[in-house]
């Protein structure tokens, strides 16, 4: 364990990259089971591909966290559940 | 659907360049995720705070002068080295020996390491014996970059503009000569002024490497650290103290990696989104 102490681990970062690599390992399995990773043109006039609206989900996820933590407080749930349906619909939308 | 055999083996080629960025990138990028919601007093002994840093650095006045700052400084820096560096394109030769020489000149000072940058503009710009300085002192202007927070930022960005409004000219000129000859031959036949082969031709020939320029001009002056560090030291004051330098004095001079730590991942998530919306708006209307 001397090889990774120095990195300080947490369960709750081990389980936040974990989230994020599952993130990915899905989304390789989606694109290998049902090919549609191409670009479309969403309701903001870009073309994202499936990769594109991960980033921005996840990018927009931070974000809505940290306005959480700013203007409502230290109990991030309601951002948790926020940033689900804001993911839920750049993946349907945009 | 085509059954063309895809050969994937090739992937096996960018396995150095994803060990070398999770070298350099991602494990230092997990270790301050790690940092961020912990407290240390060294001896990697951590005690787990939860998002309680995240807490204090968005709710500090001190991160929002220095963010407020790193703005201001990038807005700046960006307004004056991109229509500069366009302008000096525009006027570099096109052929015969005055190229190289132009080339060569333009890029020296991106040659010059930052720490010799900040140095030599420290003593340039020195009020009793820099060249800068007295020259303008002697002029009558009242300038000492020391101790008045005006003449430092006026400073600052002077460097700033010195060092690196070579490389925007350097690729606006790159842009430039890739534009075939034929384009030019055109507007000529059809009697369009120097603006409208600029503002039809040249400018929308340019967009792509002009991208590129505001992208890693904005990247760069958005993480400036050396430069202003060894010039001001982030004074007089605090005035010149950008979101790096800062983040320096918290984590280092401080020793408060927590803290530290979150605000470098806040600084990142500034930095990727700026930079995601200004490359994803910028590139819309690509074919």
């Amino acid at each position: 364990m001397d090889l990774i102490s120095w990195m300080a681990w947490t369960p709750q970062t081990a389980l936040f990259f974990l989230f994020i690599l599952a993130c990915l390992l899905t989304m390789s399995v989606w694109e290998f089971f049902s090919p549609g990773g191409a670009p479309r043109r969403g309701v903001l006039g870009l073309d994202t591909t499936r990769g594109d609206r991960l980033f921005i989900s996840l990018l927009g996820s931070a974000f809505i966290h940290l306005a959480w933590l700013g203007l409502v407080g230290p109990d991030l749930r309601g951002a948790v559940g926020v940033s689900a349906v804001y993911a839920l619909l750049v993946f349907l939308f945009v | 659907m085509s059954t063309k055999t895809q050969n994937n083996h090739a992937w096996w080629l960018v396995l150095p360049v994803v060990l070398l960025v999770a070298f350099n990138a991602v494990i230092p990028l997990m270790t301050v995720v790690n940092y961020s919601v912990q407290e240390t007093f060294g001896d990697n002994v951590f005690f787990f705070e939860g998002v309680r840093w995240f807490q204090d650095i968005l709710a500090s006045e001190r991160f929002h002068d220095a963010l407020g700052r790193q703005f201001l400084f990038t807005a700046i820096i960006l307004a004056i080295e991109i229509p500069l560096g366009v302008i000096i394109a525009l006027c570099m030769p096109r052929k015969g020996v005055w190229v190289s020489v132009c080339l060569v000149l333009m890029s020296l000072p991106l040659l010059i390491p930052w720490n010799v940058v900040g140095a030599m503009w420290n003593i340039f710009a020195l009020p009793d014996i820099g060249l800068l300085g007295k020259t303008l002192n002697a002029l009558g202007f009242d300038y000492n970059y020391t101790r008045e927070p005006m003449d430092a930022w006026f400073t600052v960005i002077a460097m700033d503009v010195w060092h690196w409004t070579s490389l925007v000219a350097l690729l606006a000129y790159a842009g430039l000569t890739s534009i075939p000859d034929a384009y030019f031959q055109a507007a000529r036949i059809d009697g369009a002024s120097a603006w409208s082969v600029f503002r039809y031709i040249q400018l929308p020939k340019m967009k792509r490497v002009l991208t590129i320029a505001i992208l890693l001009r904005f990247m760069d002056s958005f993480m400036i650290y050396t430069e202003p560090f060894v010039l001001t030291g982030g004074g007089p004051g605090n005035t010149t103290t950008f979101l790096s330098i800062d983040l320096v004095k918290m984590a280092l001079g401080q020793f408060d990696l927590g803290p530290a730590a979150a605000m470098s991942i806040i600084y990142f998530l500034i930095i990727l989104l700026v930079s995601w919306v200004f490359y994803t708006v910028t590139m819309r209307n690509e074919d």
